[in-house]
């Protein structure tokens, strides 16, 4: 802890490089992958002052603000810009640390919640709190300020598009992955640790870290042959999937082209498509466009009514191709998000 | 926080004042086979085809990537025009199926994305076919400014500490609060690559959402 160290002086903790965990707009998943590294974690310990990590450990924002600029030596950022409070609490981290680390899906490309960019604001507060799956008979609905006796309290207001780290504050490097499989957070966290020490060299900035540079198709062990796709299939509406060959072939909507390797290929080697979690493969600008080209290149049909009926296969092209890079894709969001809806 | 709210475009029909005809940016890209002697045959012919479009020329449609459409539109183009040799004539074989297949694939997902298909079409012009092409290209020109402008606020949404924090940092003073919001960021990634036809536009006419800031 920071106060723990300042009260102490010059101590040994004081000299430990300073590591700050801040979770954004995110489900908690980056966290229980960080503490799954298991012993590994006293390692981060030792290494490392923890001077936030809400998920885990008390830790004040005033303590943050009340540091030097630079003081924090790395900041691990998962979760994405929902809302002004993580913005701002993003640009303070930025400021007090020397790295900052876009850590997962969330902060790298906008994720799951991305998704919400398909759907206006009002939309978004229509399905939580007047569907009949709420119990809101009143109608209530959050107001970001409001006036009590005490003063006037403000909620973290919803900001109408949400956005990756990297489209808040600079970023130094990105570990990606939904979440980021554990033995490459410490493969990553030990090449920083290496660099701190000065006995490994510090990776150049903008650099992906934790991952490889090809992809997921790379790492799968499945058979590719001739690709061409007569049919796209759901799951469900297959018995039996053959498990040598590849699940694209099979007429299954595979992302593994377009994604990024360094999970492994977990899913395809058990029969469920890559669903695209480690994000555009290296050199790729816009996921989506990259997995679009691909399928496109595979369909076995020449015309135009033909065409479209291989495609009837993929019912939601923008949750297909963009999955959990809408936020970070060319377009960032669907129309409605950024329409003004009055809300 | 308001402010970072993009500002939404005017009403899509009727969007042009009556004052200035709004002229669409379109961004055309052609086979060097085919669609751009077309359209260079049309020159020669002295055909004329509106200004709007901006021709880009690849070796073949199939060496379409979405990833210049998409690219495209989230930088101020109101449309794009894809145009490869007709079916079965491809100098490649039959890589303008593929070009067919992703301008297909990339109508569904622009919609999904609310996009309107129109702003993305497909023509087929042999290299002898000038006049055709520029038939083709006024057709587009209307159907697209009948639709309006899309103003598509990709690069709004960032903001501008993002691409130049030291800067930043001078400005704000070392405020808590970080740097004021950016009326209009930049994506880096963009920067240094945008379209170079975009830039050639008279502003009030391709800019419209810079102008109403």
């Amino acid at each position: 802890m920071s106060a723990a160290a300042g009260s102490n002086g010059k101590t040994a903790a004081a000299a430990k490089p300073k590591l700050a965990i801040f979770g954004a707009a995110s489900c908690g998943g980056c966290d229980v992958a960080i503490v799954n590294i298991h012993e590994h974690i006293v390692d981060v310990a030792n290494a490392f002052d923890i001077v936030l990590w809400p998920t885990v450990m008390d830790g004040k924002y005033s303590d943050i603000e009340a540091m030097a600029d630079h003081e924090i030596t790395i900041t691990l950022v998962s979760g994405s810009m929902r809302t002004d409070e993580t913005v701002h609490l993003a640009k303070l981290l930025r400021r007090k640390s020397k790295f900052v680390v876009s850590f997962g899906s969330c902060a790298s490309e906008g994720c799951i919640p991305g998704l919400a960019n398909l759907s206006s604001r009002k939309e978004i507060l229509d399905t939580a709190y007047s569907t009949t799956s709420t119990d809101n008979p009143d109608g209530i609905r959050p107001i970001w300020e409001f006036q009590a006796p005490e003063g006037v309290l403000h909620l973290p207001e919803f900001e109408p598009v949400l956005r990756t780290l990297d489209q808040v504050v600079d970023v130094d490097y990105t570990i990606p992955g939904c979440p980021p499989e554990s033995n490459q957070i410490w493969a990553a966290l030990e090449a920083v640790v290496k660099a701190l020490n000065g006995t490994g060299p510090l990776p150049p900035k903008g650099a992906v870290l934790g991952a490889g540079e090809s992809t997921v198709c790379d790492e799968c062990a499945r058979k590719r042959d001739v690709k061409k796709i007569s049919k796209f299939v759901r799951v469900q509406q297959v018995a039996h999937f053959d498990p040598e060959i590849c699940l694209l072939e099979q007429g299954l909507p595979c992302n593994g082209p377009a994604t990024r390797n360094g999970c492994g290929a977990l899913c395809p080697a058990v029969s469920a498509p890559c669903i695209g979690c480690y994000g555009a493969a290296e050199g790729v600008i816009d996921y989506g466009a990259r997995l679009m080209a691909a399928y496109a290149s595979v369909v076995e049909a020449m015309k135009p009514e033909e065409i479209d009926k291989v495609l009837d296969g993929i019912p939601d092209p923008a949750g297909q191709f963009y999955r959990f890079s809408l936020a970070g894709s060319l377009l960032r969001s669907g129309r409605s998000a950024w329409q003004n809806d009055g809300e | 926080m308001s402010t970072q709210a993009p500002v939404a475009p005017a009403p899509v029909e009727g969007a042009a004042p009556a004052t200035t005809t709004f002229e669409p940016v379109i961004i055309g890209f052609t086979c060097n086979w085919c669609s751009y002697r077309a359209a260079d045959l049309a020159g020669t012919a002295r055909t004329k085809y509106p200004p709007n479009v901006r021709l880009i020329r690849l070796m073949c449609s199939g060496r379409l990537d979405p990833t210049f459409v998409l690219k495209a539109f989230s930088e101020g183009a109101d449309a794009v025009l894809v145009s490869g040799c007709h079916p079965g004539e491809c100098h490649y074989i039959e890589q303008n199926y593929k070009a067919l297949r992703r301008f297909q694939l990339l109508q569904r997902t622009i919609e999904a994305l609310g996009i309107e298909p129109a702003r993305l079409q497909l023509v087929w012009a042999s290299a002898a076919e000038g006049v055709r092409l520029a038939n083709e290209i006024a057709r587009v020109t209307e159907e697209v400014r009948a639709i309006g402008p899309l103003n598509w606020p990709a690069g709004d949404i960032v903001d501008l500490d993002a691409v130049d924090l030291s800067a930043a940092w001078e400005a704000t003073g070392g405020d808590a609060d970080g740097p004021p919001e950016a009326p209009g960021g930049v994506n880096p990634d963009h920067a240094a690559g945008s379209l170079p036809a975009a830039a050639s536009q008279p502003a009030a006419a391709t800019q419209p959402a810079e102008a109403s800031r």
